[in-house]
């Protein structure tokens, strides 16, 4: 069977930048992706901080960013990685379809969406809770919503639903929006309400969302609002689940621990992107996944633990 | 007599299923519009409809998914695929809010929805459980 360089798992930002700098450095690499490429940055309406492009939006650029990539890799779509395992020499990757044997690899599964933890939150969903304001927004045009977070994601989704005509409530735990300023000014400009220091005791509905239940931080008081619509933005949890058994260092906000070239304490185990923490935005995922090849690079020619 | 009806029965459906094999049965997913969506799922026992949106990044996760279950449960389960854009009547009545959302039929009759791009071995789990 051959054995290939490079399985990069994960066909996001991360992954498809990395495959472009393994494969022109002269290495041999597959993708594997469990959907079909972009990850999250897809969700993303519009993008205004991926240097060269004024505004675009998050799967036009990921459209450009794969096929910049498929110039040079094999992208392997719907096809999930089940398990990593090792033996003396190499990776023996399982997905759903096969298995394969890499000298190294670039893990870069991104995250998936925080969930609430509130009553009411799972029966709902898709009956006016959701986690992906481009996706859903459309169905709330001049709906009542809330968007629960206080992030930079939570707050570009606050704008793209009031742009799309939707009335729009957040609702943040603290007393301040964790946004950067150029959204908060945003959003002052075009009038969303705020609703600070609340935190959501439940989501109200028999067989949609008719609300939510919210509970004052300082005061302890309970209040009721009315909502047609959920939206959820309250960060992500990162996806390892498949290197804990390798013994892959993992710190205490459940990102992997890398160094400045991209390596774990796993020789020839790399990662990149949202999973291993940091700023977690496409242009830092594009810069560590090229960082992530490059040591590939150098350790295939030069084991770096010799 | 009874015991001949239901003989009978039995190859008639054989036939029709034989029939829908080798001619109508689609092995990939079909177009299904507002206008044409409740004869689709009238026409087969049981259907799987994919109600997506161009904008939906979930949506193209899910998608090859359902082309490539398709192609294996031919002539067991029709698949369909609606584009909430430029269809709001089957959207609407079925209250969607949320998309990918699959709606599954049998005999013409809604019997389990699912929200999200889930991977393909709970759809077909699903699929096997009308099925059986
Ligand atoms: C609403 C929203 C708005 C945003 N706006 C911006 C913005 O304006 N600017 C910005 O820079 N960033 C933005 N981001 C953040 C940006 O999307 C992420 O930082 C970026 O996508 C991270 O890239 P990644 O490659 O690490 O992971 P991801 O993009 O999440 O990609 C990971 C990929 O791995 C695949 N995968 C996971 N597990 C497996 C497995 N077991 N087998 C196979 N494949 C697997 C997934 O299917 C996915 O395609 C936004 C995010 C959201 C949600």
């Amino acid at each position: 069977m051959d054995i290939l360089d490079i399985a990069i798992i994960g066909g996001g930002p991360a992954g498809l930048t990395a495959s472009i700098y393994a494969i022109r450095s002269g290495l041999k690499a597959v993708i594997f992706d469990k959907g079909i490429y972009g990850g999250q940055a897809n969700q993303a309406p519009w993008i205004e901080n991926y240097p060269g492009f004024d505004e675009i939006s998050g799967m036009d650029l990921m459209d450009k960013m794969r096929a910049q990539a498929m110039k040079y890799v094999e992208i392997k779509d719907s096809e999930n990685v089940e398990s990593i395992t090792k033996d003396d020499r190499n990776f023996i990757v399982k997905t759903s379809k096969e298995e394969y044997h890499f000298r190294s690899v670039i893990y870069a599964t991104g995250s998936v969406h925080r969930r609430l933890g509130a009553p009411g939150e799972g029966r709902l969903l898709g009956k006016g809770v959701s986690y992906c304001a481009t996706c859903d927004g459309f169905f709330f045009k001049d709906k009542k919503v809330a968007i629960i977070g206080g992030g930079n994601n939570a707050a570009t989704e606050a704008i793209y639903l009031k742009k799309l005509g939707t009335d729009v409530t957040i609702v943040h735990r603290r007393d301040e929006l964790r946004a950067e300023d150029s959204h908060k000014d945003t959003i002052v400009e075009m009038g969303i309400n705020v609703v600070y220091d609340s935190v959501v005791e439940e989501i109200l509905g028999e067989n949609m969302v008719e609300g939510i239940r919210l509970k004052n931080v300082k005061t302890g008081d309970i209040s009721d609002l009315n909502f047609n619509g959920v939206f959820i933005s309250i960060g992500d949890i990162p996806q390892t689940e498949l290197v804990k058994d390798m013994g892959v260092d993992i710190d205490d906000s459940g990102y992997i621990v890398v160094d400045k070239a991209q390596r774990t304490n796993i020789p020839h185990f790399y990662t990149a992107g949202d999973v291993s923490g940091g700023f977690r935005q496409i242009i830092t995922a594009c810069s560590e996944g090229a960082i992530a090849a490059n040591s590939a690079h150098e350790d295939l020619a030069k084991p770096y633990w010799t | 007599m009874m015991k001949m009806d239901n003989e009978l029965e039995r190859i008639r459906k054989k036939k029709l299923e034989e029939l829908m094999m080798s001619t109508e049965w689609p092995d990939k997913p079909q177009e299904v519009k507002d206008e044409n969506f409740d004869d689709f799922v009238k026409k087969y026992n049981v259907v799987l409809i994919d109600c997506w949106a161009p904008w939906c990044g979930p949506c193209r996760m899910l998608g090859p998914t359902i082309d490539e279950i398709a192609g294996e449960y031919k002539g067991k389960v029709a698949f369909g695929k609606l584009n909430t854009d430029e269809n709001r009547d089957i959207p609407m009545r079925h209250s969607i809010m949320s998309i990918p959302t699959m709606l599954f039929f049998v005999d013409g009759k809604l019997v389990d929805t699912a929200v999200g791009a889930l991977p393909k071995n709970t759809i077909t789990e699903k699929l096997d459980s009308l099925l059986n």
